[in-house]
């Protein structure tokens, strides 16, 4: 028995809380977590995972309960804990003014390594995460997924017995979090324990165990299958639809018997309520060759079922606004779009239009220059070359007219961090111009529409960051403006946050708004009308979801997820670029 | 122990590297003395010299003459004559004069009745009290020291003993003389404190502080990892400014090199600690600066006698300077610079400099755990 419990993390009855007066982080967790597997963390934002993670790592201790690495206990044996694990908090931890092997060899001084043992862990470390050719660059000028994995390797510097990594995909693009997974997954071995602390939900399917918190409880602990296994029977797909696939499932969740559902490639993914017949393919108007096919289960489903749903599928923002009649006029227009910095050209002849009630993705890996084709198009950079239309205003010429008509949530959280929600609100309805009764009016629909109610009083800087998001949407669009803008809108959000954003995006392109988007996320790139692939700068690849996927497809992938069709793009562009240079 | 050595030296190397690469953190350490040592040296001074006076001379005799001349001699003035008051006034009252002296209609007839001193008006102007005293004691040695050359001519005696006034340390009485040294003690309050707390919260930020504390590090060996390279960059910027002095500016440097390291070492070592202490409890940037700015920077510039001399406050004030590092720093650096090694002055502040050191180090070793909270 104690053979079982030296050789396993043993959390026993666990609580954490921030302060004397504050709730509690966590809340009586009890859990035994194994080594020789992956252990996926998994939950709602401000459920608790962080905090977990930090006291596993000792740097918080426990209000109440224990915690027990391999027979340490984190109170009292910090010091010999901290030389057997690996922890990569989600800032990843870099220095970013220190080159590739500066921070390497800082983390290996700070190890113990003996310059032998240096000299092994850092060619076993540069070439597993094929960093070797960046040895010498700053960690600061690392494109995002370059970063975690420089993270990673700080962190695998000793090969620790117990490795942390804290969200690790999070903003990173699919190849680089399928490159993350696959170098953990040669990592572990039958005495490593790793912990993945994430809010994708196919990497959490991947993992032999998961822990599920919600609120600071342990909802769910076990083999991710079994969670799975509460939702069997209960998930269908909605095949051969004829119509738009959004408005299908904005009618389908709208079914009594139907709890939750997403737009998944072609199809309809829907799943039911306990005990419920699937509704008849005609209420959901999918058209005349659309059926119903049972399909197995997935982990989201489970994870959306025992978190009590989805969000339904009606957007209380949509209904608000005025219906539209339905013109289908270019609302925003790209062409020839170029920006350089120095010698640098960030962005290159980008041209795209997009009309009225449609909604228009940009994906691409970190740093290809979405987050610039989308500054420029808002009137916040100057385009060097070419030139964008906002609503019918060109954005050299009439700057403040374009930007009257558009609604932009930036990346980076961009409220005033120390307002309340309820003054953050206020001052942006002011800076649109709201005033009097009308503001009033829309403060208090955005608070009840986003469901700000419990949060109203904080500082926009302690909201968890689901809030945050909605906060930061609520700004976005309180104006009812007719082109809204969303860089990366629903980045590191948890599943159910981002069923309800998608709601609202479906809802408000209903009403005629014009929607440009990014996203990380591949299955919400299928909500796209149409997707442009941004690479290096170019758009390398543009059109509708099903297009770009039969362009990909080939004879060892028929039938390519939108996934494997971003990166079999990606490959083929730079085979094609390869060979020119 | 080798372990904690090389740790230790690895984190001391690391924050060289990103010192050297962080444009601003040299911007701190190296142009902002040389910026506030030229504001000082050129820019600001508490010397007289050229205040604008006027001179209404309503007499048109000789002797209104002479004292005319000897008022354009004076090196004080820069002075501007009248035969009325009024165009004078209207100056004074537009700023463009500093004072006004006003020489009767009679003052050339008294005189010349033989040795009964005539009358004269001074006028200053008392929004700048300090002006106000040099303009008025200026004027009334100008009008003595004629009063008594005419009586030498005239082949009088003078009565009385006369003042022989010689001013040690700071012949020139040049009021940068003073404030330099003063301004050294700034820099390296900034360095000490404003860098050190701001590089602390920097780690917080970026979360490098979170990964360095989950790896077998000390808190003792992350403290000499900050402390030695910020000492090392604050005696280098003190160097600086020193040399600058010493060649550009012409100071006198009277004292040795050694009590001049022991003093700005020690003081250093205080207002690393302070910058520390204040890094334990700010752990974002902005608050680190609005901290070691109220509390380090503003106290040497205001409460170090540097430029408001300390006598002069009120006792409540007087009593807080006490604990303040940087007055002992500036009493030191004036004496080294202005008199020399007195080591009955020199060597009491420098203790005091390492009790308040001592007393903030504990204080950040009490605050500082390898906790997040």
């Amino acid at each position: 028995m104690k053979a079982m419990a030296d050789s396993s993390l043993v959390i026993e009855n666990l609580s954490y809380a921030y302060g004397k007066t504050l709730p509690l982080a966590l809340d009586g967790l009890s859990a035994t977590i194994r080594p020789g597997i992956v252990t996926g963390l998994v939950g709602p934002d401000g459920a608790g995972k962080t905090t977990l993670l930090r006291l596993l790592t000792a740097l918080l201790l426990p209000t109440a309960g224990s915690i027990r690495v391999f027979g340490l206990d984190t109170r009292d044996a910090a010091e010999p804990l901290h030389r057997i694990i690996g922890y990569m908090p989600q800032k990843f931890g870099l220095y970013d003014d220190l080159s590739v092997k500066q921070n390497l060899r800082l983390y290996a001084d700070m190890q113990g390594l003996s310059a032998p043992e240096r000299r092994l862990a850092f060619a076993r470390l540069l070439t597993f995460t094929g960093l070797e050719p960046f040895q010498e660059r700053l960690a600061g000028r690392l494109s995002g997924g370059m970063k975690q994995k420089l993270g990673l390797a700080c962190a695998l510097i000793r090969k620790p017995r117990l490795l942390l990594l804290d969200e690790p995909s999070v903003g990173v693009d699919p190849v680089s979090r399928r490159e993350l997974w696959r170098m953990v997954g040669e990592l572990v071995d039958a005495e490593t324990a790793v912990i993945w602390s994430t809010a994708y939900l196919d990497e959490a399917e991947k993992c032999r165990e998961v822990l599920l918190l919600d609120g600071g409880r342990l909802i769910f602990s076990g083999p991710p299958g079994t969670l799975t296994e509460r939702v069997a029977g209960r998930c269908f797909q909605v095949r051969g639809i004829s119509g738009n696939r959004r408005r299908v499932l904005a009618r389908a969740l709208q079914q009594p018997e139907v709890q939750d559902g997403i737009v998944q490639g072609r199809d309809v993914r829907i799943v039911l309520r306990s005990g419920q017949a699937p509704p008849a393919p005609m209420c959901l108007d999918a058209g005349e060759s659309s059926w119903l096919e049972p399909v197995a289960p997935r982990f989201e489903d489970a994870y959306v079922d025992v978190l009590g749903g989805g969000p339904g599928g009606i957007s209380a923002l949509a209904s608000a606004m005025a219906p539209w009649a339905g013109e289908r006029e270019v609302t925003v227009e790209a062409a020839g779009l170029t920006k350089r910095f120095g010698d640098f050209t960030a962005v290159s002849e980008i041209d795209f239009s997009i009309r009225r009630g449609e909604i228009f993705g940009l994906l691409g890996p970190n740093g290809a220059g979405k987050s610039t084709i989308f500054k420029m198009l808002c009137g916040l950079l100057r385009p060097s070359a070419g030139s964008g239309r906002v609503g019918g205003f060109d954005l050299r010429s009439s700057p403040s007219q374009a930007r009257s008509c558009l609604g932009y949530m930036a990346q980076k959280f961009s409220l005033y961090s120390d307002l309340s929600t309820r003054q953050n609100l206020e001052f942006f309805s002011g800076i649109y111009g709201l005033s009097g009764a009308r503001r009033k009016e829309t403060v208090a629909r955005m608070i009840d529409i986003f469901g700000l109610r419990p949060q109203l009083q904080a500082s926009a800087k302690d909201l968890p960051l689901g809030f945050k998001q909605r906060l930061a949407l609520a700004c976005a669009v309180m104006h009812e403006p007719a082109v809204l803008f969303l860089d990366e809108p629903t980045s590191g959000v948890d599943p159910l946050t981002r069923r309800e954003f998608w709601t609202h995006i479906n809802g408000l392109v209903e009403r005629g708004v014009t929607v440009l988007v990014t996203t990380h996320f591949m299955d919400e790139a299928e909500y796209c009308d149409r997707i442009g692939l941004i690479y290096r700068g170019r758009m390398i690849a543009s059109g509708p979801p099903d297009e770009l996927k039969i362009q990909a497809a080939s004879a060892a992938l028929p039938d390519p997820t939108l996934e494997e069709t971003f990166i079999a793009l990606l490959r083929q562009w730079d085979e094609g670029e390869g060979a020119k240079a | 122990m080798n372990g904690r050595l090389r740790r230790m030296v690895a984190l001391i190397v690391k924050e060289f590297v990103q010192i050297l690469r962080d444009p601003s953190s040299l911007l701190i350490a190296f142009v902002l003395p040389v910026i506030l040592l030229f504001l000082y040296g050129f820019g600001v001074s508490l010397d007289a010299r050229e205040i604008r006076m006027g001179v209404a001379v309503r007499d048109a005799g000789e002797e209104a003459a002479a004292l005319v001349a000897a008022f354009r001699a004076s090196p004080y003035f820069r002075t501007e004559v009248a035969r009325d008051t009024r165009p004078l006034e209207a100056e004074l009252l537009a700023g463009r004069l500093r004072g006004l002296v006003v020489i009767p209609q009679d003052f050339s007839r008294r005189m010349g009745k033989g040795v009964e001193p005539a009358d004269l008006q001074v006028v200053a102007d008392g929004s700048e009290t300090n002006t106000a005293n040099y303009v008025q004691n200026y004027a009334q040695g100008v009008a003595r020291a004629w009063w008594n050359q005419r009586l030498r001519e005239t082949g009088h005696e003078l009565g009385g003993p006369e003042l022989v006034t010689r001013i040690w340390f700071n012949p020139e009485l040049k009021s940068r003389n003073s404030l330099l040294p003063g301004a050294l003690a700034i820099i390296m309050a900034i360095i000490g404190t404003l860098l050190t707390a701001l590089v602390v919260a920097r780690e917080w930020e970026r979360g490098t502080m979170e990964a360095l504390m989950a790896t077998p590090v000390a808190i003792g060996e992350l403290v000499v990892g900050k402390l030695l390279p910020y000492f090392v960059l604050g005696m280098f910027a003190m160097l600086i400014s020193v040399a600058i002095s010493v060649t550009l500016f012409e100071l006198p440097f009277r004292g040795s090199f050694a009590a001049l390291l022991l003093s700005s070492g020690a003081f250093l070592l205080a207002a690393l600690g302070q910058g520390l202490l204040i890094s334990s409890a700010a752990k974002n940037q902005f608050l680190a600066a609005m901290a070691a700015l109220v509390t380090g920077f503003l106290p040497a510039f205001l409460l170090s006698g540097f430029i408001f001399e300390i006598a002069s406050m009120p006792p409540a004030v007087r009593a807080l300077t006490h604990i303040i590092p940087a007055r002992y720093l500036v009493t030191n650096l004036q004496t080294l610079f202005l008199v020399g090694d007195v080591w009955s002055l020199l060597l009491p502040n420098v203790g005091i400099l390492l009790l308040l050191a001592a007393v903030l180090f504990f204080l950040t070793a009490r605050k500082t755990v390898k906790r997040l909270r």
